[in-house]
C-alpha cells in the first residue's frame, strides 16, 4: 500500500494504447464455430459425456441389451436343460491354478451326496476332478431367435462335467442360463410398455394441453382417479383378467399393454404442463403471427421442444414397468413359464427356507437392481441435458 | 486515506463447453471511500462478472487466474485480498452482505416471494449485526423510509407481488443497505426500469450515498446514467480496459476510438434533420430486388380509400377474477382496464411511434392490432390496396391471408426465436407456411433477406444459440421482412439491445422503410428512440393516448404534463445537463389524478382528445393556458 493521500490525487486520464478493433467481438475461436452449428441433440450429447454416471449406466444397459440379442449363444445351458444329478448345486467358482499350477479356466466337480438324516443333498467340491471349461463350443441345442436350430456356446462344461456358474434351481437347471434368458423379457418388456404409454401420454396430454377448458379438465379429473387406485391390486386385477388359456406369448404382450395403459398418467401430465409453458414462448406467437396451422405448431415448434424432456421422463419410469413385471411374475400373476423373466425366476424364491437353504436363487435381483439403477442415473443425466439452451 | 477497493491486473476465465473464454484479461481500477465508479461497456465486456468477483460470487466455471482484489474496509483489522478467499469462507460471508453490498438489475426476481418485504430486508442485520428480531424489525422499518416508502411499518408486513417495480427496487435498495456496507455494488440497478422511475432511483441512490457515506460501483451500459451520478469512469471492451478517470474528462475529452463510438451511438433529443447515428458497427445492407419484384404495387388512388391502419374505440379490460373449478358463477366485477378508448391512424409511408411506461397498455394495444388478443370493443380498419378490410372481423383463410400485410417484431431477441430450429428455417418458415415459390426460390429468397438485414449467408446453417442480441433482432426482422408485409408493428425491438447495437438496429430499420417503403408503428419506453426514427409520437399512458404530435412539435412545445415529465426524465450523456432529480417528483407523473388542471382524469372528469393544430392533439378538458405562453 503506499502511503500517499490518493483521495486527494484526480485520476490520471488513462488510455489503453492496444489496437482496437470493433468486430474483433465478432470474431469466434473455431471451438466456438463447432459450438454454434451444433443442433440440439449434438449439444444434449455433449452435456451428457460430462455426466459420467449417466454415461456409465448408458454403457450397461447398452451392453445388457446387446446381449438380449445373443443370449442362447451367451448361456452355457439352453433354457431348459434338467440336471436330475445337480439339483440346487451351489455356484460353482472359476479357477485358473489347480494344486498342480496353471490348467486355464477351470471348475472343480461336484461330489453329490444326499443326507439321509436330515434328507439333504450336500455337494462337495472334488479337488481331484478338474473340469477345463471349453469356449466357442458346440453343447444344448437351441433354436437361436426361435427359428434356426444351432447348438454353438460362448462357452460349456467339460465333456461330462459340469457348468453352473450361479447354481442351479429345484429342477437342476442352470441358473446362469436362465438369468440370461431373463434378461430378454425382462428389458423389453419396459421397452413395449414405455412405448404405449409415450404414445398415449402424448396424445392425451396433447389434445389436453392444446384445447384447454372442459375438455382439459375432464382428462386432468381422469388421470387423478387413475392415479388414486393402488397400483400393486389394480396390476393384479387386470392381470387376472388375462385368460388363462392365452398362450404364453399373448400373456406376455398383455402383461406389457397392462403396464402401458396404467404408465400414461405421468407422462401426460408433464406433456400437458410443457405444452402450456411452451405456447407462452415468443416463438409459438410469432409462428401464430406468421399464420401458421396449429398443427404445424404443435409439429414443428412444440414437439421438437419438448421431446427431450419427454425422452428423459420416459428413460426415467422404464424401471417401473421393469419392477412392475418382477412384482407381477414374483406373485405368479404376470408371465408364466415357459416364458422366463427375472420375476419368474424369483418365483422360485418365494418361500423363505428356500432362500436360508439356496440363497443363490435369489440371484436374479442383482440384474434387476443393476437395470433399475442405471435407469434412473440416465434419466437423470438425460434430464439434466435435456434443455441445453438454459 | 488508502482506497477502499483496489482491483489489480485481474484476469477471469470461463472454462465451459464453448472452450475457455477470457473475459476479464487485465482489469484495474481503484474506488475511493464515499466515491461513485462507473464501469460502463456492452453486454458481454466483462463488467458484471468483475462485479461477482468482488462479491465473491463468480458462477462455478469462472476462474481467477491472476490479479488482486484489494478491500481496505476501515471497518475491518486489515486491508483483505478478495481473490485469495473462499467464497464460501465464514469471512467472505461476513464481508459479503456485510461491507459490501450488490443490488441486481432484475427486481421481480431478486426478491423471494414467499417471505414478506420485512423478513427479507431484516435478515441480512440479524445475520451480519446478530440483533435481536425486535431490533431488526424496527431498523428495517428506519431503512425503509430511507429509500423512500410511504409507510415503511406497514410495508414491513407486505409481499414483494404486492409492490409496484419501482418499490421492489427500493426494497432491494434497502436489502443491500441494511447492514451500512461501505460499498455498494449497482449492477444496472435501473435498466428495467422506465425512465421516471430510473430518475428516481438514480436520486435515491445519490442521496443515500451521502448520508451513509458509502462507495458505489455503478455497472452500467447506459451513458446517459454515468454522466448523472458518477465520478471516475472505467470503460471496458472485452473484458479490457479502454480508457479511464474523471467523468468530467471523460465526457469532455473522449480519446479511445470505442469511448468516442459509444457517444455517437445514442439517440439523444435535437438531432439534425436527416442526422444519422454511428453505430460502433455499421451493417451494411443489400440486396433486395427479388422483394421488390414480389411486392403488389399499389394502385393510384389507392390512398383515397383511407389511411393504411384506422384504430376506432379500442378497449380491453383485463378480469383479475378467478375463472377455476369451484368459482365459475362468481360475479366478475373489477378487472383492469388495459386500454381504454383508443383511437388513432396511420398513414402509409409513415413510423409512427408510440410511447409509454410499462404497463400502460401498449402491448396489449399492438397484440389486439395482431389479432392475438381480442378487444372487447373498437374496430380496426386496413386499406389493402383501395380494399377496406375489417380486421377484427376476419376469420380462417382471410385472416391468414392478412397475416402477410401486418408483421412484427419482438422484444426479446431470445425468445423469439425457437432454439431448435436453423437460421434458414426461421427465415424461411412465413415463406412455407404460405406456400411462396418452389424450394429454390426460397433459399435464394431467404439468401436475400440475410444480406438485407446484413447478415452473411454462411449463417444460415447456424442455431440461433450462436448469435448475439443484435444479430438475433436481424433475423427476426427477415423473417417479419419475409412475407413482404405493407405495416411492421414494432414492440420495443430495441430495449433488449445495448447502445451500440441499438444504432445498427434503428439505423437498419430506417433504411429498411425507405427501400421497401414499409409503414411503421414503433412501440418503445425510450422517447429519444423514438424520435430518432418516428414521424409522428403518440404519447400513452394507463391505457390512454394522452398526447399525438408530430415529432418535431411534441419536442418543441409538449403540452401534457406526462409528455414533459417523460421528456425530462430521458438521462442525457452530458454531465452539463443532468437531470433536476428534484423536479422529478415522487412517481407522481403517471398518476392520471394527480395531473393539473385541465389534464386531471378521475371519478369527474373524462377528458376528450382536444385539437390544437398541426395535427397536435392532447387530452384534457379544455383547451390548456400553457399553450399560448409556450407558443
Amino acid at each position: 500500500m503506499s502511503a500517499d493521500p490518493i483521495d486527494t490525487r484526480r485520476l490520471d486520464h488513462y488510455v489503453s494504447t492496444a489496437p482496437f478493433d470493433p468486430y474483433s467481438v465478432e470474431q469466434m475461436s473455431p471451438e466456438q464455430e463447432r459450438y454454434f452449428m451444433a443442433s440440439q441433440w449434438r449439444m444434449m450429447w455433449w452435456k451428457l459425456k460430462r455426466h459420467r454416471l449417466a454415461v456409465i449406466s448408458a454403457g450397461v444397459l447398452g451392453f445388457m441389451y446387446l446381449t438380449i440379442l445373443v443370449s442362447e449363444f451367451l448361456s452355457p445351458y439352453a433354457l431348459d436343460s434338467r440336471h436330475i444329478h445337480h439339483i440346487y448345486a451351489p455356484p460353482q467358482g472359476i479357477h485358473l491354478f489347480s494344486d498342480e499350477g496353471f490348467v486355464g479356466p477351470f471348475v472343480y466337480g461336484y461330489d453329490y451326496e444326499l443326507n439321509m438324516d436330515t434328507l439333504q443333498r450336500v455337494y462337495t467340491v472334488d479337488k481331484t476332478d478338474i473340469q477345463p471349461i471349453r469356449f466357442f463350443c458346440r453343447g444344448d441345442d437351441y433354436d437361436f431367435w426361435g427359428l434356426f436350430p444351432a447348438n454353438l456356446h460362448l462357452a460349456c462344461p467339460s465333456e461330462g462335467g459340469t457348468l453352473f456358474l450361479l447354481g442351479t434351481d429345484r429342477l437342476g437347471r442352470d441358473m446362469l442360463s436362465r438369468i440370461l434368458h431373463g434378461t430378454r423379457i425382462s428389458l423389453t418388456v419396459g421397452l413395449i410398455g414405455i412405448t404405449i404409454s409415450f404414445i398415449l401420454g402424448i396424445v392425451v396430454g396433447g389434445i389436453a394441453g392444446y384445447y384447454g377448458g372442459w375438455i382439459d379438465n375432464v382428462i386432468q379429473r381422469f388421470i387423478e382417479v387413475l392415479r388414486s387406485f393402488p397400483e400393486l391390486p389394480l396390476w393384479m386385477a387386470l392381470s387376472a383378467a388375462l385368460p388363462v388359456t392365452w398362450s404364453p406369448i399373448l400373456i406376455y404382450f398383455g402383461i406389457t399393454l397392462i403396464l402401458g395403459l396404467l404408465d400414461w398418467t405421468g407422462l401426460a401430465r408433464a406433456v400437458r404442463s410443457k405444452l402450456l409453458a411452451l405456447r407462452e414462448e415468443d416463438f409459438c406467437t410469432a409462428a401464430q403471427l406468421m399464420g401458421a396451422s396449429p398443427r404445424r405448431i404443435i409439429g414443428r415448434h412444440l414437439l421438437p421442444s419438448f421431446m427431450s424432456h419427454l425422452i428423459a421422463s420416459a428413460t426415467l419410469s422404464i424401471p417401473g414397468m421393469i419392477l412392475g413385471e418382477t412384482a407381477l411374475s414374483f406373485l405368479g400373476l404376470g408371465l408364466r413359464p415357459p416364458i422366463t423373466s427375472w420375476g419368474v425366476l424369483l418365483n422360485e424364491a418365494q418361500n423363505i427356507n428356500v432362500v436360508a437353504l439356496y440363497p443363490w436363487l435369489m440371484l436374479p435381483v442383482v440384474p434387476v437392481i443393476l437395470v433399475v439403477l442405471a435407469f434412473n442415473f440416465l434419466g437423470d443425466g438425460l434430464r439434466d441435458a435435456a434443455d441445453p439452451y438454459r | 486515506m488508502t482506497d477502499l477497493l483496489n482491483v489489480r491486473d485481474l484476469h477471469i476465465e470461463f472454462r465451459v463447453a464453448e472452450g475457455v473464454i477470457r473475459a476479464v484479461r487485465g482489469i484495474s481500477f481503484r474506488v475511493k471511500p464515499g466515491g461513485t465508479v462507473a464501469l460502463v461497456g456492452e453486454s458481454g465486456s466483462g463488467k458484471s462478472v468483475v462485479a461477482q468477483a468482488i462479491m465473491g460470487i463468480l458462477p462455478r466455471p469462472a476462474h481467477i487466474t491472476r490479479g488482486e482484489i484489494l478491500f481496505a474496509d476501515p471497518r475491518l483489522p486489515k486491508t483483505i485480498d478478495i481473490t485469495k478467499l473462499n467464497p464460501e469462507s465464514g469471512k467472505m460471508r461476513a464481508i459479503r452482505g456485510g461491507n459490501i453490498s450488490i443490488i441486481f438489475q432484475e427486481p421481480m426476481t431478486s426478491l423471494s416471494p414467499l417471505h414478506t418485504v420485512g423478513d427479507q430486508v431484516g435478515e441480512a442485520v440479524i445475520l451480519h449485526r446478530g440483533v435481536s428480531k425486535a431490533e431488526a424489525r424496527g431498523l428495517t422499518s428506519e431503512m425503509l423510509r430511507l429509500v423512500g416508502f410511504p409507510e415503511p411499518v406497514r410495508a414491513l408486513d407486505t409481499y414483494p407481488f404486492e409492490l409496484s417495480g419501482g418499490l421492489r427496487q427500493r426494497a432491494m435498495i434497502a436489502m443491500a443497505l441494511i447492514c451500512r456496507p461501505s460499498l455498494l455494488i449497482a449492477d444496472e440497478p435501473t435498466t428495467a426500469l422506465d425512465v421516471t422511475i430510473q430518475a428516481q432511483i438514480l436520486k435515491l441512490i445519490r442521496d443515500l450515498q451521502g448520508e451513509l457515506g458509502m462507495a458505489v460501483l455503478m455497472i452500467t451500459h447506459d451513458l446517459g446514467v454515468v454522466a448523472n451520478v458518477a465520478e471516475e469512469v472505467v470503460v471496458m471492451y472485452r473484458g479490457e480496459v479502454m480508457e479511464s478517470g474523471e467523468m468530467r474528462d471523460i465526457f469532455a475529452d473522449p480519446r479511445h476510438p470505442y469511448l468516442k463510438a459509444l457517444l455517437r451511438a445514442v439517440p439523444r433529443f435535437h438531432m439534425e434533420p436527416g442526422e444519422r447515428l454511428v453505430p460502433i458497427r455499421e451493417i451494411k445492407s443489400a440486396g433486395g430486388k427479388m422483394l421488390e419484384a414480389t411486392k403488389e404495387p399499389w394502385p393510384a388512388g389507392a390512398d383515397a380509400a383511407g389511411p393504411l391502419l384506422s384504430v376506432t374505440g379500442i378497449t380491453k379490460r383485463f378480469d383479475t377474477s378467478g375463472t377455476g373449478w369451484f368459482n365459475r358463477n362468481r360475479s366478475s366485477g373489477g378487472g383492469v382496464l388495459a386500454v381504454d378508448d383508443v383511437s388513432f391512424e396511420i398513414k402509409r409511408g409513415e413510423c409512427v411511434g408510440l410511447v409509454g411506461e410499462s404497463g400502460c397498455g401498449k402491448t396489449t394495444l399492438s397484440k389486439i392490432l395482431m389479432r392475438a388478443l381480442r378487444p372487447d370493443t373498437g374496430t380496426v380498419l386496413y386499406n389493402d390496396r383501395g380494399k377496406i378490410v375489417d380486421v377484427l372481423g376476419l376469420e380462417n383463410d382471410d385472416l391468414v391471408a392478412f397475416r402477410r400485410k401486418l408483421q412484427f417484431i419482438f422484444q426479446d431477441p431470445f425468445g423469439s426465436l425457437n432454439p431448435r430450429m436453423t437460421v434458414f428455417d426461421i427465415v424461411s418458415e412465413p415463406l412455407v407456411i404460405h406456400g411462396i415459390g418452389d424450394e429454390e426460390h426460397r433459399r435464394q429468397l431467404v439468401k436475400e433477406l440475410m444480406s438485407l438485414v446484413g447478415l452473411d449467408v454462411r449463417y444460415l446453417k447456424r442455431y440461433p444459440h450462436s448469435f448475439s442480441g443484435g444479430q438475433r433482432q436481424r433475423i427476426g426482422i427477415a423473417r417479419a421482412l419475409a412475407l413482404r408485409p405493407d405495416l411492421l408493428i414494432c414492440d420495443e425491438p430495441v430495449s433488449a439491445l445495448d447502445v451500440s447495437i441499438q444504432a445498427q438496429i434503428l439505423n437498419l430499420l430506417k433504411d429498411l422503410k425507405e427501400k421497401l417503403g414499409l409503414t411503421y408503428l414503433f412501440i418503445s419506453h425510450n422517447l429519444a428512440v423514438v424520435d430518432y426514427i418516428a414521424d409522428r409520437i403518440m404519447v400513452m399512458c394507463k391505457g390512454r393516448i394522452v398526447e399525438v404530435a408530430p415529432r418535431a412539435a411534441l419536442f418543441r412545445n409538449p403540452v401534457h404534463p406526462y409528455t414533459r415529465a417523460l421528456l425530462s426524465a430521458v438521462p442525457d450523456p452530458d454531465p452539463d445537463s443532468r437531470l433536476d432529480l428534484a423536479l422529478l417528483g415522487e412517481g407522481r407523473a403517471s398518476d392520471p389524478r394527480s395531473w393539473p388542471e385541465p389534464f386531471t382524469i378521475d371519478g369527474d372528469n373524462h377528458p376528450g382528445m382536444i385539437d390544437l393544430g398541426d395535427g397536435h392533439l392532447v387530452r384534457a378538458t379544455a383547451r390548456p393556458a400553457l399553450l399560448e405562453m409556450a407558443s
